[in-house]
């Protein structure tokens, strides 16, 4: 089955449709926002308890900036929801899930089944992220469980 | 050396599995190569100018015998019977079939090695001192830190799809023989007054069309904190580096847009945030790699007596042969730049031959110098003569170690797609004009480089000599460089003037070595004397 | 008298070869190639679609004799092979072949 948006967390989606940057500046109680690449994530951190949805737009799949952007606000106590849209590719979900991101809205849209096989695409992660999955080091000395 | 344990091999098997996976969507026509394009060069698979070509990546430059083994097992069943081996300490195939790089890849995870990361634009196969562990002069085997960042930067989920690539290099002496502040990162193993180990940082160097070496940007992180340093690192860069321009998206231009300082101080502003965090791999982990680099088995009290009664061994021993940190042990440098040979190539023979070598003499370990040789790193001298014969019988016994003829020189436009001008042509007349031995060592050091264009794979801007690609007008040119070096007094060369046809250059290089001959003072290399006495009379020399 | 014409170059999607589109298919020997026009972008259209070939590209040769000599030395190095292993080039017999890049 083909969804346009792949979602992961278990509370209501917000009805109300992200703004840019500045509009959410001015407007004062909006609680979604979509932020560009250009964009500095962290300027949000004032105004993380009224968010509950951050998009992160994706113009091109090669311009990685989103991943720095979800994992500082993840670090910094976003919990929200925080979803990639835009040239997002099957092939880049897994890691974008370990940038803390729980939601996708491809241009291309991807079926539930090809999404879950990307994220199973890593038995096991080296690295520790925002994802709470336990690195392999930790696995190794039997140190942090996650 | 390290030994992969259930989890490495297991995630190099899952890289197999996906690349078979992404192989079959694009053969069967789900992926488009535009969406393919980059998903198979991180598996180091480009689209060269006569076929596929695969990078198979050395960590860290480091293999033992069964790897190297299989490295020549490879050449010949995927590939015409030879490989390259590049600058990065890397290994490149020429000749691949697309539906063969799934198999090839997973002949490698056998020997755990990999494809992982060595191209796109994400953080490429860390390289390191080619006599690491080996030699003398180091604080401690850098080799550990690198297997550390190996592990750290595979996959990882944020630094995919940096501005640009991303090479690091790590060494633990101030003899840099890794051209350490000529990468996006460089990595000194120092100690500190209270004798810690840590990390002294460079950032921002590289070559490609805008050379530049890397300044120092932290003095001494805590080796148990160099993952967190590099996340903060690279994570600037990835907030800022430029993506309007792939000429300007390196780190380099990032750092010198901004300022040493305000990198720097953006750096350990989220260095401070991430260590917070305790994303730091525990100091039992790098204990557990260290241990399997410590020893290699090398015996102690044995003999530095050595017959050197064949002059023909004398010779190669003076030229190839350098001093190993334990009494009884030399290293060895298998130079694989014979006279009118192609520099870095070698048969799927000669790769098994080296690493019957390294299984029988070398502890069971080789190396990959950036100078495209291969080094036996740990060779008993009782048993140098021995190892002396078998490489001579193979051709494998050139005795040029560091002379004009152990010349750097990238694949240029007899491979590469982006190339400008043929080097190896070029590397072979050079070698053929100076081939008398006795000339070459009356020359002494003399780094010579060529690149086929300006992407400077070569490292043509660090050769004491240098060599660029030109196109000029549909005609190769080659423009000459003099007065760069890519050691502990790195600098980048100067280029001459106007540039030459590919015999117009070899004369000019004659004449430039012979102006060297006619000033030198003492003891004084080319390169000294070329920094005491400028570049006019060189000049003068070949243009006047 | 030679005549410059436009070509249509690529590589094989699965070997990899350097391949010549010879107005039927697909030929490793660039003598068998064939001047396209306008229509060379529908030809590579449908070829790319058929996913056998990749990089498809237009590229100038000039035609004589019954030879086609691709106008960059990039492409003419491309139709023989790496000047430097002429054993693995489509002309291993010839020890002059690399003086026809030039
Ligand atoms: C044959 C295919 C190759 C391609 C397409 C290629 C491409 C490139 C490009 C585009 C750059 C410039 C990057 C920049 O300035 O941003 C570069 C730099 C470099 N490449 Fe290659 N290269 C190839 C082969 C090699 C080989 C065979 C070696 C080793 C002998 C190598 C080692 C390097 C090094 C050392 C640099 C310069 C250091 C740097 O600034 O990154 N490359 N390459
Ligand atoms: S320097 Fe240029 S010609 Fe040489 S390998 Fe690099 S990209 Fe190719």
């Amino acid at each position: 089955m083909v969804e346009t948006v792949l979602r992961y967390r278990t509370d209501e989606p917000v009805a109300d449709p992200a703004v840019t940057v500045d509009a959410f500046a001015a407007q004062g109680n909006a609680t979604a926002v979509r932020i560009e690449p250009g964009d500095d994530a962290l300027a949000l951190l004032p105004y993380l308890d009224r968010l509950a949805l951050i998009e992160v737009n994706f113009p091109s799949f090669a311009d990685g900036r989103g991943y720095s952007a979800a994992r500082s606000l993840r670090e910094r106590g976003y919990t929200g929801e925080l979803r990639a849209v835009g040239d997002v590719l099957l092939d880049q979900l897994s890691h974008m899930r370990r940038c803390g991101f729980d939601s996708f809205a491809p241009d291309k849209p991807i079926s539930a089944e090809a999404a879950e096989a990307a994220f199973a695409t890593w038995p096991e992660v080296y690295q520790q992220t925002v994802d709470g999955r336990r690195p392999i080091w930790a696995a190794r000395h039997g140190t942090k469980d996650a | 050396m390290y030994q992969y344990d259930q989890h490495d091999q297991a995630m190099v098997d899952a890289r197999v599995a996906e690349f078979r996976g992404q192989v079959a969507r694009r053969l069967s026509g789900e992926l488009t190569e535009d969406q393919f394009k980059p998903l198979r060069l991180k598996n180091g698979l480009y689209l060269q100018l006569h076929a596929y070509m695969l990078r198979v990546a050395v960590p860290y430059g480091t293999l033992n015998s069964a790897q190297m083994r299989v490295l020549g097992d490879i050449a010949d069943k995927y590939d015409r019977g030879y490989g390259h081996f590049t600058t990065r300490q890397n290994i490149q195939y020429n000749w691949i079939k697309l539906a063969d790089a799934p198999d090839i890849l997973a002949d490698l995870a056998k020997v755990q090695l990999h494809a992982i990361q060595t191209s796109g634009n994400c953080i490429r196969n860390t390289t390191a001192d080619h006599f690491a562990g080996a030699a003398a002069d180091e604080v401690a085997d850098p080799r550990p830190y690198a297997e550390l960042l190996r592990q750290w930067s595979t996959f990882h989920p944020e630094f995919d799809y940096l501005p640009r690539k991303f090479k690091v290099a790590i060494i633990a002496s101030e003899t840099d023989r890794a051209a350490m502040r000529l990468h996006d990162i460089g990595i000194q193993i120092v100690k500190n007054e209270a004798g810690e180990i840590g990390c002294k940082f460079f950032a921002g160097g590289g070559m490609g069309r805008t050379p530049m070496i890397a300044p120092c940007i932290a003095e001494f992180v805590p080796a148990l904190q160099m993952i967190s340093f590099l996340e903060a690192a690279l994570r600037v860069y990835n907030r800022h580096g430029r993506r309007d321009n792939k000429y300007k998206a390196r780190i380099k231009i990032l750092v010198h847009e901004i300022g040493v300082a305000e990198y720097s101080r953006q750096v350990q502003e989220e260095f401070a945030h991430i260590l917070t965090l305790g994303l730091e791999p525990p100091p039992a982990e790098l204990d557990r790699i260290k241990a399997m680099f410590a020893d290699p088995g090398l015996e102690t009290g044995l003999s530095d007596d050595l017959d050197r009664s064949d002059p023909d061994f004398a010779l190669w021993v003076d030229q190839n042969v350098h001093a190993h940190k334990q009494p009884g042990y030399a290293i060895v440098t298998i130079s694989l730049k014979p006279t009118g040979g192609i520099p870095g190539d070698a048969t799927a023979d000669q790769i098994r031959l080296m690493a019957d070598l390294a299984r029988d003499h070398s502890l069971d370990e080789l190396r990959v110098s950036h100078a495209q040789n291969i080094v036996l790193p740990h060779v008993k001298k009782a048993d140098l003569y021995r190892v002396w014969q078998a490489l001579d019988a193979a051709g494998l016994a050139t005795p040029n170690l560091d002379l004009i003829t152990d010349i750097i020189a990238c694949p240029g436009l007899d491979y590469c797609a982006l190339a400008n001008a043929r080097s190896i042509p070029l590397a072979q007349k050079i070698t053929e004009r100076f081939a008398d031995v006795g000339r070459q060592r009356e020359l002494g050091e003399l780094k010579l480089k060529i690149s086929g264009c300006i992407n400077a794979c070569g490292h043509h801007h660090a050769g004491h000599i240098g060599i660029l690609g030109v196109d000029r007008k549909g005609v190769e040119n080659y423009q000459l460089l003099l007065g760069g070096a890519e050691s502990a007094d790195t600098s980048l060369g100067t280029i001459t003037g106007p540039g030459f046809s590919e015999d117009g250059v070899v004369d000019a290089i004659e004449k430039v070595t012979d102006v060297y001959l006619a000033r030198r003072e003492g003891a004084e290399r080319f390169l000294d004397t070329y920094r005491r006495i400028g570049m006019v009379p060189f000049k003068e020399a070949i243009y006047g | 008298m030679s005549a410059k014409i436009k070509i249509i170059t690529g590589n094989d999607l699965r070997t990899g070869d350097v391949i010549w589109w010879t107005g039927e298919g697909w030929s490793r020997h660039v003598d068998n190639a064939v001047a396209v026009d306008h229509d060379a972008d529908a030809i590579i259209a449908r070829e790319n679609a058929r996913q056998v070939v990749t990089d498809t590209h237009v590229i100038d040769a000039f035609a004589a004799d019954g030879t086609v000599r691709p106008a960059h030395i990039k492409d003419r190095i491309r139709a023989l092979g790496p000047t430097v292993r002429l054993d693995l080039s489509l002309k291993p017999a010839d020890p002059q072949a690399g003086n026809w890049v030039i």
